[in-house]
């Protein structure tokens, strides 16, 4: 089997939603989305970035985790948390530092992405990354992404002291190594703005 | 990881093993004395299920053994703390305890969360559960001694039974509550066989279970539960069915499978019926998060959850050398998940935007 790596861009993404319905049909996780679709600053840009889960060597959902319920497959994919054991406490969803898991409140238990595991186990492209238009979100080989793009993929991330190895990638420009990141301050939050009843940009942030 | 960390490490396995060892002893110990005061010098215990009592002491020191190993990780023990420190709040106990009474009803007796997440796991889960329960309850104070019967001495018509040495009933043994007694075990497993028959078809068409699931962790325990019932059964069919026909062969075939289920118990799937009670204390946690105090993200300055978690979060984190702190002296877990995200996409753009000023851009 050729190996295949996952590259997101988030400069790419062009808000158009495919990789949120696609991801819903993903059989581990059915009729529910995974993925996040995030507007940026929506008053002042049509800027979107999708954030799937970066499966990290050594999750710090998995870490954080007290009752042990999050597990890595053999072939570094980080599952959703085991439903047998996930006492649905949030720690994950407050420890990621890419902010993915998400708690299901209906079944009191997190689930987030599998990178669409009863499809990449088999070789199948994970659903996302198949609708994606733009490239956002692709899954192909390092040569392919190297013979294609202008940027270089990278996956060592710097969280403060924190160093986080990621088995997804990110495209960043060439002769970076890994991603540095610090806190981009907003220039106007909603909760600083004066509450305005017609104002259709909070009302789609929020 | 230097060779300091490595020492630590080394000191900290060391230790964890040495407790955890300590509290499986203790629970072995314990277990015996009840086995041995329980059955009143083991005047009613039965020789004939001393395999079972063997293979249920390793079953307790495995069980302390492993819960003390999982309450030493970082998350788990400050969870731990924490829950009981809520509960036990004075002022809050009355009302805590009125709680919990109403989430074991939901959660245990009629496993609510399960059936949110699917009605065929819920039926499967449903019948496994309260089928195991019904066995255990049966053939654990059985093995120990702790329950007996016995005919009345002055008729052979009459059962007794015996908790602890003192009789506490007795019944007819021509009458529905003798064949609900004596069929109690064949009633369990054909629960239990519902229930491993449903959750096997959902295993077998759930195209989600399927890429996900693991011989070992959830077929396993399925093909354990099976054995023990189809060979109990088998007990039950010799007997009545076949004027006891291969009576000792099948008894010792259902021991093996029983014995083996008990070894297995605390490493495996079922380790999760000791484990999931923890639910309980975090049900706890989260409502004194809500009515508390809480944490405002230093990005958007919107509350997103509560503070008394994110303090534990930072503590768990430095427990486990996980460092968030960041170079403007603020930490990481203060900013949401929300904003995180947000960040990953600005700080990319930021990258291509430096290689503009400098001229590089495409």
């Amino acid at each position: 089997m050729i190996k295949e790596d996952f590259f997101i861009d988030y400069s790419r993404c062009i808000g158009c939603e495919a990789c949120v319905q696609a991801c819903g049909e993903c059989d581990t996780h059915r009729g529910v989305s995974m993925i996040h679709l995030e507007t940026i600053e929506r008053r002042d840009s049509v800027q979107t970035a999708p954030q799937i889960c970066m499966h990290c060597e050594d999750p710090i959902c998995a870490q954080v985790c007290p009752a042990d319920a999050i597990k890595k497959t053999p072939d570094g994919v980080v599952q959703s948390s085991l439903k047998p054991r996930c006492i649905g406490c949030s720690n994950c969803v407050m420890s990621c530092p890419f902010g993915v898991p998400k708690y299901q409140i209906d079944i009191d238990q997190m689930m987030k992405c599998d990178m669409c595991y009863d499809r990449t186990s088999v070789g199948k492209k994970p659903m996302c990354a198949t609708v994606c238009p733009s490239g956002a979100l692709t899954f192909t080989t390092m040569q392919e992404i190297q013979r294609t793009r202008q940027g270089v993929p990278v996956n060592e991330w710097k969280f403060g002291a924190e160093v986080v190895h990621t088995k997804v990638y990110v495209m960043v420009p060439p002769e970076v190594t890994h991603v540095d990141i610090g806190l981009i301050q907003i220039q106007t939050t909603a909760a600083a703005l004066p509450s305005d009843p017609y104002d259709v940009a909070l009302m789609l942030e929020n | 990881m230097n060779n300091i960390d490595k020492r630590e490490l080394a000191r900290a396995i060391g230790s964890d093993t040495a407790r955890a060892t300590t509290w499986g002893l203790l629970a072995t110990v314990a277990l015996i004395g009840g086995i041995f005061i329980g059955s009143r010098g083991l005047r009613d215990f039965d020789p004939a299920l001393v395999s079972y009592a063997g293979a249920t002491l390793f079953a307790a020191f495995g069980l302390a053994y492993r819960f003390s190993m999982w309450l030493r990780r970082p998350p788990t023990r400050l969870y731990w703390y924490r829950g009981w420190q809520i509960f036990t709040t004075p002022g809050r106990l009355g009302k805590n305890v009125a709680h919990l009474f109403q989430i074991f009803i939901s959660n245990f007796v009629f496993q609510r969360f399960i059936e949110r997440r699917s009605h065929m796991r819920w039926t499967a889960h449903w019948f496994l559960a309260w089928g195991c329960l019904l066995a255990g309850a049966i053939t654990f104070p059985l093995s120990f001694g702790w329950i007996h019967f016995e005919t009345e001495r002055t008729s052979q018509e009459i059962y007794r039974a015996f908790l602890f040495g003192i009789p506490v009933g007795q019944f007819p043994i021509h009458s529905i509550m003798a064949e609900l007694a004596f069929n109690a075990l064949d009633i369990a497993a054909v629960m239990v066989l519902i229930g491993v028959f449903t959750a096997l078809w959902r295993r077998g068409r759930d195209h989600g279970a399927m890429a996900v699931q693991q011989f070992a962790d959830d077929l396993m325990p399925l093909i354990l539960l099976f054995a023990i019932c189809v060979t109990g059964l088998f007990l039950t069919a010799s007997t009545h069915l076949m004027h006891g026909l291969h009576y000792t062969f099948l008894s010792q075939l259902h021991a093996i499978t029983v014995i083996v289920t008990l070894v297995y118990l605390p490493f495996g799937k079922f380790f999760h019926i000791f484990q999931r009670p923890a639910q309980l204390g975090v049900d706890f946690y989260k409502q004194a998060g809500k009515e508390g105090e809480q944490a405002v993200c230093i990005r958007c300055g919107t509350e997103y959850a509560s503070r008394m978690q994110m303090d534990d979060l930072k503590q768990v984190q430095a427990a486990l050398h996980i460092h968030y702190q960041l170079v403007n002296g603020s930490h990481y877990q203060d900013v949401c998940p929300k904003c995180r995200r947000k960040n990953l996409a600005l700080t990319q753009d930021n990258m291509w935007k430096a290689l503009q000023v400098k001229g590089e851009g495409f």
